[in-house]
């Protein structure tokens, strides 16, 4: 279970990674944030935004058009 | 040439956007750039000039017209609408455009340009308006919104000269 849960479902680009961002504020560090987004841009741009801050991607999925995003913050 | 100055000197993590554009689809680029740069940890300074500039006024009013754009295509009845420019010339035609584009940006969970604005104000990306274009068009340092600066052409270079990323849009 992570610490913090985000749900972004039904935002388009960029506002799920700027929402993570804001979110991820409130997650200590090591400690996780699940972020939960539609939009099938957030694949890369999370990846992207994890790569480029240090934050690790831990492990992201889709079922049923909804992605879920697991980021242990660094 | 000092240390300081040199090229290894620029911290990549910074970015410079100039902003020359203030209609309704042009002011997306560079705020939805600017907040995520912001939010990825860039260090991030917005120069806004000629008809950028109105986009730091307290009241936007944005609008978009089809008139001259080609490359504009509605979606409408399952198929995508190019509006000849004869009809888009028509008075009242920009009107109803900037309309269908707002709910089109409502119905697909875009942001407004004001929220990316506030987004971007949040996120501390550094907003200079240029004074030069105040002066030209008549803009009050009040119609602007809080915590911007003013400044001209030779702010922005410095700021360039420190910055990693830089573009024009």
């Amino acid at each position: 279970m992570a610490d913090k849960v985000l749900d972004a479902k039904g935002l388009n680009c960029p506002l799920p990674i700027l929402k993570a961002k804001k979110a991820l504020k409130d997650v200590p560090d090591g400690g996780t944030l699940e972020v939960l987004s539609t939009d099938p841009g957030s694949v890369a741009d999370f990846q992207a935004f994890c790569r480029t801050t240090g934050n690790e991607l831990v492990e992201h999925s889709e079922e049923g058009g909804v992605y879920s995003f697991l980021i242990r913050k660094a | 040439m000092s240390e300081e100055t040199g090229a290894n000197a620029i911290d990549p993590n910074t970015m410079s956007i100039i902003v020359t554009k203030g209609s309704l689809d042009w002011a997306y680029p560079p705020f939805i750039l600017g907040t995520t740069a912001a939010a990825m940890g860039l260090e991030v300074t917005m120069f806004f000039t000629f008809y950028g500039l109105p986009l730091l006024l307290k009241k936007m009013d944005l609008k978009v017209t089809p008139l001259g754009n080609a490359a504009m295509k509605m979606p409408m009845m399952g198929g995508h609408m190019v509006m000849p420019n004869i009809v888009a010339a028509i008075p009242g035609v920009d009107a109803m455009a900037s309309k269908m584009m707002k709910n089109l940006i409502k119905k697909n969970g875009v942001a407004s340009i004001e929220d990316l604005r506030d987004l971007a104000v949040e996120a501390d990306v550094r907003m200079i308006g240029c004074q030069m274009t105040m002066d030209l068009f008549d803009y009050q340092a009040d119609e602007m919104i809080d915590g911007i600066e003013v400044g001209g052409a030779a702010t922005y270079i410095e700021v360039a000269t420190k910055s990693h990323i830089n573009l024009f849009i």
